[in-house]
C-alpha cells in the first residue's frame, strides 16, 4: 500500500471512530440533564432513573473519546507533518480552545458523575449543563479547523510559506459557520435517535415499561427537531459550497460537465471513463436551483477544472446520496414523531413504530460517517484546498501502512468490547432502577 | 510574547509530569503491588484522569503553533514512539474505565487490569524514551540515510531506554505518594509508604544511571549539567528535600507530602529545561532546533 493512501486510511478510521464518540459526547449530556431537570420539576423517579443510566453511558463514551482524540491531536503529525507545519501556527487557535472546552468538560463530568447525593441538585444539575455546552463547544472548535481546510483564510501563501497569520480570520473562515451548524444538528440527529432506537428495541420485547417509554420520548423530541432543522442547514451548506469549493459539489453530483440548467442526479453508479451516470434518475434543473436558487442556473462541473486537481467522483457521489437519504427518512421520522403527538398518541405503543425507530437506531451515524467522507474525499487532491496537496503533506517515514493496520485493529478490537460492554449495562438496568421493571 | 509562550509549554509539561504522572503511576503502582490496592486506585483516578490529557494536549497544541518546525521532526523522526504512546494511552484509559463501569464479576475483569498495568508502565516508558531521543541527539531533521538510520536509531538506544526507565520509576514514586492520602486503612497507607520509599530510590539510582549512559552514549550530559547553575542548584534542592520526605513518610501530612514531592518533580523538570534551554532537539548535524530558530511566522 502506497504511504499516502495508509496516512489517508489511517487518518479516515481514526476520525471515523472518534466521531462517534464526539457526537455522543456533544448530545448525551444534554439529554441526562434534561431528564435530571424532568426530575427536579416533577420529581417523578423514572426521570431521575434515566439521568442515571444516562450518564453511566455517557462516562463510558467519554472516556473513549478522550483517548481517540488525544490520538487525533497527534496523528495530524504524526501522518501529515508537512501539513501541521505550515498550518500550525495559523489553526492553532481553535485547536487551543477545544483543548479548554475538553478540559471544562472533563471536570465538569466528574463533578456530575461523582456528585449525585453530595451536591446541592441544582447546582449537580449545573454541571450537567456545563459538560453539555462545553462538548458542544469543542465540536464546534474542531469542525471550525476542518472547515479553515476547505476554506484557507487569514494568511498570505508566498514561495510556500505563508505569512500574515490571523488566527481570527483563520478560525472564523467562510465555511465555518455552515460546518459547524450541520455537524452540531448531525451530531443531536445520530446520538437521539441512536438513544430512542435502542430504548424502542427494549421496549419491543416488553411494551410496559415506564423507563423506556419515557426515555424514547424525550430522546425523540430532541431528535426530531434536529432532524427537521437539518435539511435547512444542508441546503444553506451545499449553496456555501457551490460557492466556495464547486469541485466538491460537482464530485458530490457527479457532474462531469457544465451544465445549463443542470440536472439533479440521484444514486446511480459515476462512470468515469464516459463522463457519466448510470441508473440514475435525473430531475433537470434541480441541481441549479439547490446551489443557486434558480432553475435555470449554470452549475460548474468537474471539466472546469485541471485533471489533477479534480477529485475522485465516486465515494463522494455515493456517500452524499446515503447521507441525504438517511437524513430525508429521519426527518420524515420526526415528522410522524410530531403528527402522531399531536393526533395519535396510541401510536408509539404499536408494534410497527416502535419496530421503525428501532431500525433507525444506527441511520443518524451511518449518515454522519457518510458526510465526513463527502467532506474529507470531496476536497482532494488537496490537503489545504488550493494552498497544498495532500500529496505533499504526507510523512516521510515509509511503511506507513503498518501504522495503519495496528490503529485499524485496535480500534476494530475496542468497538466490538464497546458493544459487548453496552449490551451487559443495557442489561443491567433491570436490576439498577426500579422504574426499569414491569409493573405486572 | 515568546516567554509568556515558553512559560505556558514549561507549566504544561511539568503539570503533565505531576498529574499525569500520579494517575499512569497509580497503574504502575497497580503493577508492583499487586491488585490489592485496585478499589483505591480506581475510586481516586476515575474522575481526574480524561482531565491530565488536557496538559499533554495543551503541550502539543503550543508546540504546533508556535514551533512547527520542532512538532513536525518529532512526528516524523519519533514517530515508531509516539505511536506506541498513543496506542498505550487508549489502552490504558480504555481498559480503565471498562474495569470501573463494568460488571465486577465478569470475567474480562482481570484482562482490563492486566491492560490498564502493562499500558500504564507502557506509555510513560515511551515518553521517556521520547524525552531522551530529543537530547541524545541521533535526530537527523533531514533525509535519512536509511530506514534505521532516521526512525529507529534516534530512539533505540540505552540512553533512551533509560530515560524510559526513569520516567516510570518517577511516575511509581508520584503515584505512591499521592496514594498515600487516597488510601483507607493504615495498612494500605504503610503500604504506599513503603513503595515511595523504593520508587524514591530507584528514581536516584536510574537518575545516577542517565548520567553514566549519557557518558557511555557519548553525550556529555554531567559536564553540561555543571555549566549549568540553576540546574545544580535545583538538583541540590530536590536532594535536600528528601530527608524532609522520609520524616513524612513516617508521619504522613498528606498536604505537606504532597506539596514536597510536587516541588521535587517541578524542580526536575527545571533543573531539566535549564541544562538544555533554549534547544529543544538536539540533531545530529549539529544544527539544533531552538525556540528561537523553529518560530511560528
Amino acid at each position: 500500500m502506497e504511504d499516502l493512501m495508509a496516512a489517508r486510511l489511517q487518518m479516515a478510521v481514526s476520525l471515523g471512530f472518534h466521531i462517534i464518540f464526539a457526537c455522543i459526547g456533544m448530545t448525551m449530556p444534554i439529554l441526562m440533564a434534561f431528564s435530571e431537570w424532568k426530575w427536579l420539576r416533577t420529581n417523578k423517579q423514572v426521570y431521575l432513573d434515566i439521568a442515571k443510566a444516562w450518564a453511566k453511558g455517557v462516562a463510558i463514551f467519554f472516556a473513549v473519546g478522550a483517548v481517540s482524540g488525544t490520538v487525533l491531536s497527534f496523528e495530524l503529525g504524526l501522518l501529515f507533518p508537512g501539513f501541521m507545519e505550515h498550518a500550525g501556527a495559523i489553526i492553532g487557535m481553535p485547536f487551543s480552545w477545544e483543548g479548554t472546552a475538553f478540559f471544562v468538560e472533563a471536570i465538569a463530568l466528574g463533578v456530575f458523575l461523582y456528585g449525585w447525593n453530595k451536591l446541592n441538585k441544582w447546582v449537580h444539575w449545573t454541571s450537567g449543563i456545563v459538560v453539555g455546552i462545553s462538548g458542544v463547544m469543542s465540536g464546534i472548535f474542531v469542525v471550525s479547523a476542518n472547515a479553515w481546510m476547505n476554506s484557507p483564510a487569514g494568511f498570505t501563501w508566498e514561495n510556500g510559506k505563508a505569512s500574515n497569520i490571523d488566527p481570527v480570520a483563520a478560525m472564523f473562515n467562510d465555511a465555518w459557520f455552515s460546518q459547524a451548524l450541520h455537524m452540531t444538528l448531525a451530531a443531536f440527529v445520530a446520538t437521539a435517535f441512536a438513544v430512542a432506537g435502542v430504548h424502542a428495541f427494549l421496549l419491543l420485547k416488553n411494551r410496559n415499561i415506564q423507563f423506556h417509554q419515557a426515555a424514547v420520548k424525550m430522546a425523540l423530541s430532541f431528535g426530531a427537531v434536529a432532524a427537521l432543522l437539518q435539511p435547512v442547514s444542508g441546503d444553506y451548506a451545499a449553496k456555501d459550497i457551490a460557492e466556495r469549493q464547486p469541485a466538491k459539489l460537482a464530485a458530490m453530483e457527479a457532474l462531469y460537465k457544465t451544465s445549463k440548467p443542470a440536472d439533479l442526479v440521484i444514486g446511480g453508479i459515476p462512470n468515469n471513463k464516459e463522463e457519466r451516470v448510470d441508473y440514475a434518475i435525473h430531475l433537470p434543473g434541480f441541481l441549479g436551483f439547490l446551489a443557486h436558487g434558480d432553475f435555470d442556473a449554470e452549475v460548474i462541473g468537474l471539466d472546469q477544472f485541471p485533471e489533477d486537481e479534480r477529485p475522485p467522483v465516486l465515494i463522494p457521489h455515493i456517500a452524499f446520496q446515503v447521507m441525504v437519504g438517511l437524513g430525508m427518512i429521519l426527518a420524515l421520522a420526526g415528522l410522524l414523531f410530531f403528527a402522531f403527538r399531536i393526533w395519535g398518541k396510541h401510536v408509539f405503543q404499536k408494534k410497527w413504530w416502535l419496530t421503525f425507530i428501532a431500525i433507525l437506531t444506527p441511520m443518524g451515524f451511518i449518515a454522519v460517517e457518510a458526510g465526513w467522507v463527502v467532506t474529507e474525499v470531496g476536497r482532494q487532491p488537496w490537503i489545504i484546498y488550493g494552498v497544498m496537496k495532500t500529496k505533499d503533506a504526507v510523512s516521510t517515514m515509509p511503511g506507513l501502512q503498518y501504522s495503519f493496520y495496528t490503529i485499524l485493529f485496535l480500534y476494530v478490537m475496542l468497538s466490538v468490547i464497546l458493544v459487548w460492554i453496552m449490551r451487559r449495562q443495557i442489561a443491567g438496568i433491570t436490576t439498577h432502577y426500579p422504574s426499569a421493571v414491569n409493573p405486572d | 510574547m515568546l516567554t509568556l509562550i515558553i512559560l505556558v509549554l514549561a507549566i504544561s509539561f511539568i503539570l503533565y509530569a505531576i498529574l499525569g504522572g500520579a494517575d499512569f503511576g497509580a497503574g504502575i503502582v497497580e503493577l508492583f503491588a499487586g491488585s490489592k490496592g485496585e478499589k483505591t486506585i480506581s475510586k481516586s483516578i476515575a474522575p481526574v484522569w480524561e482531565a491530565n490529557h488536557v496538559w499533554l494536549i495543551l503541550a502539543i497544541v503550543i508546540l504546533f503553533t508556535g514551533f512547527p518546525k520542532i512538532y513536525s521532526t518529532i512526528s516524523t523522526t519519533l514517530h515508531i514512539p509516539l505511536m506506541i504512546v498513543l496506542i498505550g494511552i487508549v489502552l490504558r484509559g480504555t481498559s480503565f474505565t471498562f474495569r470501573h463501569y463494568d460488571d465486577p464479576h465478569v470475567g474480562a475483569h482481570k484482562y482490563y487490569s492486566v491492560f490498564f498495568k502493562v499500558s500504564s508502565f507502557v506509555t510513560p516508558f515511551f515518553l521517556g524514551v521520547i524525552l531522551g531521543a530529543m537530547i541524545l541527539g541521533r535526530i537527523s531533521p533531514g533525509a535519512p540515510e536509511n530506514f534505521y538510520a532516521g526512525f529507529i536509531a534516534p530512539w533505540f538506544n540505552a540512553f533512551c531506554f533509560m530515560m524510559g526507565l526513569f520516567t516510570t520509576s518517577l511516575f511509581g514514586y508520584i503515584a505512591s505518594v499521592f496514594l498515600i492520602g487516597e488510601a483507607q486503612y493504615h495498612v494500605e497507607q504503610q503500604r504506599y509508604g513503603k513503595l515511595a520509599k523504593i520508587f524514591l530510590l530507584a528514581t536516584m539510582v536510574i537518575g545516577f544511571l542517565v548520567f553514566v549512559v549519557a557518558e557511555w552514549q557519548g553525550h556529555h550530559l554531567f559536564a553540561e549539567f555543571i555549566a549549568s547553575v540553576p540546574s545544580v542548584i535545583a538538583m541540590s534542592m530536590v536532594l535536600l528535600v528528601c530527608p524532609l520526605i522520609f520524616y513524612l513518610f513516617t508521619h504522613p501530612i498528606i498536604i505537606y507530602l504532597r506539596v514536597a514531592v510536587a516541588t521535587q518533580v517541578t524542580l526536575i523538570m527545571l533543573g531539566w529545561f535549564s541544562i538544555q534551554f533554549p534547544i529543544v532537539l538536539y540533531s545530529d548535524t549539529g544544527h539544533h532546533l531552538t525556540f528561537y530558530n523553529t518560530q511560528a511566522p
